[in-house]
């Protein structure tokens, strides 16, 4: 009945699309075609990465160098990483929040619509700067993506590229940020209360506050390598009474809550799909919002725990070690939550819910590796080994990149209006996730074993997990080109059915309550909420 | 909403402007803490003497150690090695330099003394650090250090370093 009466409002459904390229997509304001861009950017730049560590797995296969020169192989590690984070999850955790935020608040757009235009088109030119560095005499960066000093003043002109490159995609995060915070806390429909909103939005505001706050001091340590390198100061440099420490301080003051930038939105996703698979509402919804703040607050007084070996004194090792353990607590009362909300619900396996529980399982991994990686005197022995690249993929790749794709497939009947084939998107969702595995798992037992991390060439005892992980990271890279097959004939309309406005049997939340495919505007004319249309206030 | 906005815009230049306010911020708290071997810079020796109560019995060592950054053409090395002191008294070391270039090369010395939470009690009256020093080709200098460990040390510590690394200073 209520979904009828929204419907309703949007049966004079004739579009008003702009015509032509330039004005539908060059000049666009509307969010769902903004929201569209970020994530064609985003699987652009994560065919991109993911074909660099392609190179690097193909290297690392044997023992010995076959087929790139090291200095090459250390500009392919540092250039994925930096397409990984800010090209491929920060962009298409923005596609999401340009999608989904407006609808599932009932707003008609973003409050900044022309700001959105800019902080996408920004994009494109920031990593084409970046990627051009390629082309130049000395190559990429190729110090790593966390840009220590003094290694990174050393290398050449390319510096400069990509610290502007940086400068300008810092700007379109904080100007997505400003969009994303000002919509949430001004356009929120009548009766969508702040504690009635979906946990994706939740999780979203609480992201774009660290985003505000971190960006910023990211921009102003590069700034400092600029100028170390080219105006003479002496930030990092200890001839001049600087300290290259010092960036590892500021590095690591934006970097830690970086990497909670880069989960709480899939937080948000995974609270989205699996209460609509489970058939229940979200079991302990109150406590995921407080979840979430618990962990941004942390990430904050956490950061020196990547740098347990530059040689802190002990009560600042203690002092990191024991507030890193401590995130563990609010984390923990998240996949508790998520586990709750399934146990003794009428359990569907549709593809996103299969992403959704991996999501659930190898995040915990990657979060347990994390808790060893924390233990201060442990980490002496794992620190810039195997063991913190099977860390960190684990919980971006089998975290991060596992939402976004399961989010992918829940909301792309929505977007297209096309149910994609379940049957491909099974095959997809095993064929990724076994080999996953196969690619990470074994880095486990490398980095205990003492391979070190960013080197081409590597001891013959290491050879064998290697080339496993290699085989794992051939077979894992393949299954996303066939991702992008099963998106395309979705869009296309190709072996799909249409689409139902409500998608999901156990679906709820406002953007199942327009058509499929949304409508170019929508609630232009406000949107009745009730609570019946939620998923989070049904069970009181 | 324009009020949301702007703090949101103000929020994020003040955290560009908070990066650069963690130098000085870090730099005091490494002095207060110790942290990174950072002493006081150079103190009076009278004030530091004033404040002492020597303990006639105790000994601990001072290592020195000095090194040259790699674009330098010096030679660079302590006097002597190690020194016993009884915290409290003034003593004097000196470290020996040497333009090995044909050319004047002026450097630059940095210091730092560990175990970090000695740098607290570790006094130098009299140093080079910090200040230019300018070598004629094939000059030689001894440059003098006078320090005092100060009589509250504590029980655990020992042995103590004063490393200088001498860096070319680029013009």
């Amino acid at each position: 009945m209520s979904h009828a009466a929204v419907a309703d409002t949007h049966d004079h459904d004739h579009d008003h699309k702009p015509k032509g390229f330039v004005k539908r997509w060059l000049m666009t304001t509307n969010h769902k075609d903004i929201g569209t861009l970020y994530l064609i950017f985003a699987l652009t730049m994560f065919i991109l990465g993911g074909a660099m560590a392609m190179i690097i797995r193909l290297e690392l296969f044997q023992p010995g160098l076959q087929f790139v020169q090291p200095d090459f192989f250390n500009q392919l590690t540092t250039m994925h990483a930096l397409i990984m984070v800010f090209g491929a999850v920060m962009p298409a955790f923005v596609g999401f929040a340009n999608w989904m935020i407006p609808i599932m608040i009932g707003a008609p757009d973003m409050a900044l619509p022309r700001m959105n235009n800019w902080s996408f088109w920004i994009l494109p030119f920031a990593f084409t700067m970046l990627a051009s560095t390629f082309f130049m005499d000395g190559g990429a960066p190729a110090a790593g993506w966390t840009l220590y000093p003094p290694l990174v003043l050393q290398g050449g002109q390319n510096l400069a590229f990509a610290v502007f490159a940086i400068h300008m995609l810092g700007i379109s995060s904080i100007m997505g940020a400003i969009n994303v915070i000002a919509t949430i806390m001004n356009m929120r429909a009548p009766n969508m209360g702040y504690l009635k909103m979906p946990l994706f939005v939740w999780t979203w505001l609480i992201t774009a506050f660290l985003l505000i706050a971190v960006m910023p001091v990211f921009a102003g340590a590069v700034t400092m390598l600029l100028t170390d390198h080219y105006f003479g100061t002496t930030f990092f440099n200890a001839a001049g009474g600087g300290d290259p420490v010092l960036f590892q301080h500021i590095f690591w003051f934006f970097g830690h809550p970086e990497v909670y930038i880069m989960i709480l939105p899939s937080f948000g996703i995974i609270s989205e799909i699996i209460p609509t698979f489970a058939r229940k509402p979200l079991f302990g919804y109150v406590s995921m919002v407080y979840a979430t703040a618990g962990i941004a607050f942390l990430s904050f007084i956490v950061w020196a725990h990547h740098m347990f070996s530059v040689g802190m004194p002990l009560g600042g090792e203690l002092f990191f070690m024991y507030a890193t353990f401590l995130i563990s607590i609010p984390t923990g009362v998240k996949v508790f939550n998520w586990v709750s909300t399934m146990w003794k619900g009428a359990m569907t396996f549709e593809t996103p819910m299969l992403w959704a529980i991996a999501f659930i399982i190898l995040f915990t991994i990657g979060g347990f590796s994390g808790l060893m990686l924390a233990i201060a005197p442990a980490d002496f022995q794992y620190h810039d080994t195997y063991f913190v690249v099977a860390h960190f993929h684990y919980v971006l790749v089998t975290g991060a990149v596992f939402a976004i794709i399961g989010g992918a497939y829940y909301w792309l009947p929505k977007w297209s209006g096309n149910m994609y084939s379940e049957r491909l998107g099974k095959i997809h969702f095993w064929w990724s996730t076994i080999s996953v595995n196969v690619l990470f798992f074994p880095q486990h037992f490398l980095g205990l074993a003492g391979m070190p991390r960013r080197i081409p060439d590597y001891s013959t005892q290491f050879a064998e997990f290697n080339m496993w992980s290699s085989i794992g990271g051939f077979a894992f890279g393949l299954a996303q080109i066939f991702f992008i097959v099963i998106v395309w004939r979705t869009v296309k309309g190709k072996g799909t059915t249409k689409a139902t406005s409500r998608v999901w049997e156990g679906a709820k939340g406002l953007e199942w309550f327009i058509p499929s495919p949304a409508p170019h505007h929508t609630f232009q004319d406000g949107a009745p909420v009730n609570d019946e249309h939620l998923a989070h206030v049904s069970s009181h | 909403m324009n009020k949301t906005v702007l703090k949101a815009v103000l929020a994020s230049v003040l955290m560009f402007g908070f990066a650069f306010a963690l130098i000085p911020l870090y730099n005091t708290f490494c002095e207060i803490t110790g942290l990174n071997g950072k002493t006081s810079g150079q103190v009076t020796a009278d004030e530091i003497l004033k404040k002492q109560i020597v303990n006639e019995n105790r000994l601990v060592t001072v290592q020195f150690d000095a090194s040259v950054n790699s674009k330098l053409n010096w030679e660079f090395r302590p006097t002597e090695l190690n020194m016993q002191v009884t915290p409290g008294k003034l003593y004097k070391t000196e470290f020996y330099a040497k333009n090995l270039s044909d050319k004047d090369i002026t450097g630059r010395a940095t210091y730092s003394v560990t175990p970090g939470k000695a740098s607290l009690y570790f006094n130098k009256t009299e140093c080079f650090c910090f200040t230019e020093q300018t070598l004629k080709a094939h000059e030689e200098v001894l440059m003098p250090v006078t320090f005092i460990v100060d009589s509250k040390l504590t029980e655990d510590v020992n042995i103590m370093t004063l490393s200088y690394t001498f860096y070319k200073l680029e013009s």
